[in-house]
């Protein structure tokens, strides 16, 4: 499978990455050469193998349901990029 | 007190407990190598304050008698493990001013047996690359040249034909290898440990998936990354993953088991274990000097007693077009977080889709957008199937050949750590990005399938650069490849750069 310069176009708005017209030919290229070499996997016979889920047998713990951490709003805080009375900023959302 | 900084972390610390020297000095000693070392850009922030205190207070520790197994040892942290109150990058102008307020785990227990950080380390760009070019801070310099090759240095820069040192620990490799720190904390998702170690002549291990904590480490592709050292002999490596280990409620996916105290593995008999030589390794066109190192690999097992059987694992041509579906997919995900709300970089946009969406351009570096993009491709409606899904089967069949061989009795398995020696920077920018991914073709199957695997240096090439071999093991059995990496290097001596030629 390869990908046209408008799927490159709709797989960065996925990814929510800006790309300007001119950056679209050499990113196509650049993923249809992943792609191509990714496509070997087809020839793999994968009938009735489960995909994978976890590398290694584990058991998922658990652990009582109390809070063991909080109170640490400066912490959180500290690194926005904008922020008022412990909220983080960001442009409006909803006309 | 040059010479402080050649000794083995070992011996660093048997001098430390023999009173020989003071922790003050050995920090001192390296604060003083990393500033003549500016030029490789092995340090992405040096903590030379932070050092001589934590250093002073490993000496008052000492003189009481008291002290951890890392007490007053300088150590280099790759720049992807969180350090409070120090600006953790990952390498990434999107991370570029962020100051974490906490502290990762596995740096945390380094912490607390001791040791003493120097500084962060460079990377590629979010771990993702082989030769540390993807950084946002630039390429790390490899403290080896090609022999002839007039490479120097010219007012604190490198003038010539400088190497790449690996990556993507890249930093913590050169740092390593050029004596800027006893060792190194570095990660490991692909081959990022163990190509980086073979192309300087250091030791890496990449263990088991869980047995470090991933609690704090920036994440790339999370059922794949794994944190361990860079060491420069087996012992010390031995002695770095005892501390970095352990079990971490705040990691679900890291294993309660018991950290066995990995050193007294060195030096182990390994009379009667039984080594397995995958034959699909030995690829069309593989480079011959690399197949005669694995020769001689294989008679020095033979002569410390090793039963070496050849063995078959089917599957490995499939491990690297796999890993590049299941990586980037992990990562695009795991990347989804910098949107410039929380923290990190913000570029102001005409509402919220567009800020995010210009954000991102601005932050990420052209490496990571490919990755970002593929995983996003990949797991869109209508792909998801014929990619994702059937790549984890892939995977899946890929862990069971090594169930096979380790079922039948073999103790560990011996590759090649890469498929050639290092290479100039630069030289390998022009060709499509699946160039440079094949040089982690002998060690993405380890992370595939969550096995420890360690690479040792075991020779140089007719250029004089180190290579590597790599030792894969059984799940949690870390301790045979540290006494199978001892023979190798036993037999194949140290590669220690000798000529500080950076210093200028």
């Amino acid at each position: 499978m390869s990908v046209d310069a408008a799927t490159v176009k709709r797989v960065a708005h996925l990814a929510r990455i800006a790309v300007s017209d001119e950056d679209v030919p050499k990113l196509q290229s650049e993923l249809n050469a992943i792609l191509a070499f990714v496509e070997q996997l087809s020839e793999v016979n994968v009938d009735g193998v489960e995909p994978m889920t976890s590398v290694l047998p584990m058991a998922m713990k658990k652990r009582q349901d109390v809070v063991t951490d909080g109170e640490i709003v400066e912490k959180i805080i500290a690194n926005a990029p904008a922020s008022q009375d412990n909220y983080f900023l960001v442009p409006k959302v909803i006309e | 007190m040059s010479e402080l900084i050649t000794l083995t972390l070992a011996e660093a610390r048997d001098g430390l407990k023999a009173k020989k020297f003071s922790a003050r000095e050995l920090a001192q000693a390296h604060v003083d190598a990393v500033e003549k070392a500016r030029a490789l850009n092995a340090y992405v922030l040096e903590t030379p304050d932070h050092a001589l205190k934590q250093a002073s207070r490993s000496d008052e520790r000492l003189a009481r008698g008291e002290g951890g197994p890392l007490e007053g040892l300088p150590l280099g942290i790759k720049d992807l493990f969180a350090t409070e109150g120090v600006r953790t990058t990952a390498c990434s102008n999107i991370l570029r001013d962020f100051i974490p307020p906490y502290e990762s785990t596995v740096s945390s227990q380094l912490w607390r047996d001791g040791a003493v950080m120097l500084g962060k380390l460079n990377n590629d760009e979010f771990a993702m690359g082989s030769s540390n070019e993807t950084s946002a801070f630039g390429p790390v310099a490899s403290p080896w040249r090609r022999p002839g090759a007039n490479t120097y240095v010219e007012n604190g820069k490198i003038v010539g034909e400088p190497l790449v040192p690996g990556g993507s620990s890249g930093g913590s490799a050169a740092a390593v290898a050029a004596h800027l720190c006893l060792a190194a904390t570095a990660t490991d998702t692909g081959g990022s440990i163990r190509q980086p170690a073979a192309f300087t002549g250091t030791v890496g291990i990449k263990p088991t998936y869980g047995r470090c904590s991933r609690w704090g480490v920036v994440a790339f592709a999370s059922s794949l990354d794994q944190a361990g050292p860079i060491g420069k002999t087996v012992r010390d490596a031995a002695i770095m993953l005892r501390s970095m280990a352990g079990h971490d409620p705040k990691d679900t996916t890291s294993a309660d088991l018991p950290v066995p105290d990995y050193e007294a593995a060195v030096g182990r008999p390994v009379k009667g274990m039984r080594i397995g030589i995958p034959k699909e390794y030995r690829l069309d066109g593989l480079n011959p000097e690399i197949d005669a190192l694995w020769e001689k690999g294989v008679a020095w097992l033979k002569d410390a007693g090793a039963e070496i059987v050849e063995i078959s694992l089917p599957h490995t041509k499939y491990a690297l077009p796999a890993y590049y579906i299941v990586a980037p997919a992990e990562c695009s995900s795991n990347l989804a977080r910098y949107d410039g709300v929380r923290y990190g970089l913000r570029v102001p946009g005409k509402d919220i889709v567009d800020m995010y969406e210009k954000t991102r351009a601005a932050g990420f570096g052209r490496e990571v957008k490919r990755r970002v993009m593929i995983g996003a491709y990949v797991l869109s409606a209508g792909y998801y199937d014929a990619y994702y899904l059937r790549a984890q089967k892939v995977r899946t069949l890929i862990k069971r050949d090594f169930e096979t061989v380790f079922d039948q009795g073999v103790h560990a398995i011996l590759t090649p750590a890469t498929p050639s020696a290092s290479f100039g920077i630069g030289e390998k920018l022009k060709a499509d990005p699946v160039e440079m991914y094949l040089n982690d073709v002998f060690t993405v199957t380890v992370n595939m399938a969550g096995l420890p695997g360690v690479a040792v240096p075991a020779g140089l090439d007719a250029q004089g650069l180190p290579l590597g071999l790599q030792l894969i093991g059984r799940p949690f059995d870390e301790e045979t490849l540290f006494s199978l990496g001892a023979v190798i290097e036993r037999s194949a001596g140290r590669f220690p750069v000798a000529d500080r030629w950076w210093e200028g």
